[in-house]
């Protein structure tokens, strides 16, 4: 791909920048630390470039003009953080149901409550199970870099678009916040046609309407499985992830996000030591990398997860390995980001007691 | 009566052929209003299908509906439309006419839905001066959950939930939503009408028409509250609660013009 521009940027303006890149029609969104420089520089530019910029009264209305929005046709993206996205749940649940594309983007800080600033990798469970009620689920993609910040935003819309479905991009305020350098690319941005969406009742077509009312049992139920049907697909074809010496390890690391770095570095300190460590490191938490997990138990004798939360993530390995292994957690919390050495200590603390 | 009988009877001839006065609206649906008889309900939705009618802008409306009674708006109205979470059809409204600045966005929302769970929408969409249509059914009651009390419930009014009567003391008063928001700069036009008499469906015939018609000034915020009924849960025959409204709920909140658009302000 053609380069367009190299540059040191923080997180949240790479991810905002590239919202303006992928031709973002309009952003909702409210402020909160560690994200307001995702509102402050979509004011600042995107306003000029074309594109509609407000800020909500609440995140309850950002979500909710989420929806209108994308129920009108648009390419659409609101970003928050923890508690912010906690108030969006309920239009989540609805967008999922009436199966809106739109981005919204989680730079998670930490909880529960009010808690902390600091980044956290707290709201696992609330991204992947659906945090809203009913049975629904995001496309929920967990960058590590500010690259990524930038570039899962034009993943994000794509896989929106394909699956009329809400993606989320889990970040955290580390990655929000740090600067790193960012490539942008010359891109051919597609926008999909939207018969469903409602621009106004033309003679030749049905009314278009978006709900997620079903009242009729039957009616429910067949929705249900239609979405159940599209997350089937979505797990076939959707899974993301990366690999640092998992091929030969007999020790696996599964991290995500900012973790996911700091395992790296476990991982050489490891391999330095002799020790046959690897690291699986999910880029989609939903899909989860399930099937590639249960391909590597045979060759491994352990696997622990390390996130920046109380152990969320460590559910799903264990669903993965099925009780072959033993699997464990390390994790720490309050926003303090564990270093190399502690976790490499944990580790072999783990290996030792197998 | 035998068939041929009745065929006979039912047969216009040319000489009495009936002249049309009265028909369906062209774009309400085919199906059964879900209402209950003598809801007030009805009449604003054949009123929004008429208006739409005659100003000829189907093709650019999109309307919003509400969690309440009118939550299956959409199945009345055949307009391309969007159901809104409890509240949030303010929100919604404005995140449709942010990306389609040029069609005509209405939202219909009841008491609860606009005046209690979906008030900080509803007051930021009016301060914003979202170009939009706002239809507010007031109708002193939560309708569609079983007659509890409103924001709206007028004092020592008996619902499940005030059953000694609204003690204002510790429930408050009720609502003023038109007096409330017509003093900021983004309402543009604010009326309050009524669908209990004939006289009273014409004007707000009319109200709803203006407020759409303004819409492509692009200047504001039409609010229109319809004073309604709810004999279900008021536990009135519909009758009554034409007596109910014109004794009690007319005192408390006055039909007529909140804010009118000045003339100037009616220039393009
Ligand atoms: C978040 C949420 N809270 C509560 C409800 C339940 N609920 C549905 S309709 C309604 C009140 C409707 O009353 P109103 O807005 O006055 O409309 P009406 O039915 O009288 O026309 C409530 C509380 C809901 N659907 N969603
Ligand atoms: S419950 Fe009340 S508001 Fe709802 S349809 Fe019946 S009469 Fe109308």
């Amino acid at each position: 791909m053609e380069i367009l521009e190299t540059k040191l940027m923080k997180g949240n303006e790479a991810l905002a920048e590239a919202a303006i890149q992928a031709k973002c029609d309009a952003y909702f969104g409210y402020p909160i630390t560690p994200q307001s420089e995702v509102l402050e520089y979509l004011s600042r530019e995107m306003t000029v470039r074309g594109g509609v910029v407000l800020q909500a009264e609440s995140e309850v209305a950002s979500i909710n003009m989420i929806y209108g929005a994308a129920g009108a046709g648009a390419r659409v993206m609101t970003t928050s953080s923890s508690p912010g996205i906690s108030l969006m749940q309920e239009g989540l649940s609805y967008i999922a149901s009436a199966q809106l594309p739109c981005l919204i983007v989680n730079v998670n800080r930490g909880g529960p409550g009010l808690g902390t600033i600091q980044p956290s990798q707290g709201d696992y469970f609330q991204s992947t199970k659906g945090g809203g009620h009913g049975d629904y689920r995001l496309i929920v993609l967990a960058p590590n870099s500010v690259q990524e910040m930038a570039d899962f935003v034009f993943l994000g819309f794509e896989l929106a678009d394909k699956y009329r479905n809400p993606v989320l991009i889990l970040s955290d305020g580390a990655i929000g916040q740090m600067m790193e350098k960012v490539v942008f690319y010359k891109r051919d941005v597609v926008k999909p046609e939207k018969s469903w969406a409602t621009t106004g009742k033309h003679p030749h077509r049905e009314r278009n309407i978006i709900t997620s009312l079903f009242i009729q049992p039957e009616k429910m139920e067949q929705v249900n499985l239609s979405l159940l049907k599209k997350y089937k697909e979505i797990e076939a074809n959707e899974v993301r992830y990366e690999e640092v010496n998992a091929k030969d390890a007999e020790f696996l690391l599964v991290a995500y996000g900012l973790s996911s770095r700091i395992s790296h570095k476990v991982v050489d300190l490891a391999r330095h030591k002799g020790l046959k460590l690897g690291l699986l490191r999910p880029i989609t938490l939903y899909p989860f990398p399930t099937k590639r997990i249960e391909e590597l138990v045979p060759q491994l004798k352990g696997a622990m997860t390390v996130e920046m939360n109380a152990g969320q993530m460590v559910e799903d390995v264990r669903l993965a390995v099925n009780g072959k292994i033993p699997v464990t957690h390390y994790g720490r919390m309050g926003g303090i980001i564990p270093s190399p050495e502690e976790v490499l200590e944990k580790v072999e603390e783990f290996i030792s007691n197998i | 009566m035998n068939e041929e009988k009745l065929e006979q009877q039912n047969t216009v001839t040319e000489e009495e052929e009936f002249e049309l006065i009265y028909e369906r609206p062209v774009h309400l649906t085919e199906t059964r209003l879900h209402y209950c008889p003598g809801c007030g309900h009805s009449t604003a939705h054949k009123l929004i299908a008429e208006v739409v009618h005659e100003l000829g802008i189907v093709t650019k409306t999109i309307g919003v509906a509400p969690v309440g009674c009118a939550v299956f708006a959409y199945d009345y109205l055949n307009i391309d439309m969007q159901e809104a979470a409890h509240g949030r059809a303010c929100a919604v409204a404005t995140g449709i006419k942010r990306v389609l600045p040029d069609k005509y966005v209405f939202t219909y929302q009841g008491d609860g839905d606009l005046a209690a769970i979906g008030i900080a929408e509803t007051i930021h969409a009016v301060n914003r001066g979202e170009n939009i249509l706002i239809i507010f059914i007031n109708n002193a009651i939560y309708g569609m959950t079983s007659g509890q009390m409103a924001p709206t419930t007028l004092p020592g009014m008996k619902t499940t939930t005030s059953p000694y009567g609204r003690d204002t003391s510790s429930m408050g008063m009720p609502l003023k939503m038109c007096e409330l928001i017509a003093p900021l700069k983004g309402a543009f036009y604010v009326t309050r009408q009524a669908v209990h008499t004939a006289t009273n469906v014409r004007k707000a015939r009319k109200a709803i028409l203006n407020g759409l018609k303004y819409q492509t000034l692009g200047k504001g915020t039409c609010f229109i509250e319809i004073i309604s009924n709810c004999p279900s849960n008021w536990k009135m025959t519909p009758v009554q609660t034409i007596d109910f409204i014109e004794k009690d709920m007319i005192p408390y909140y006055p039909l007529g013009d909140v804010k009118v658009p000045k003339p100037e302000d009616l220039k393009q």
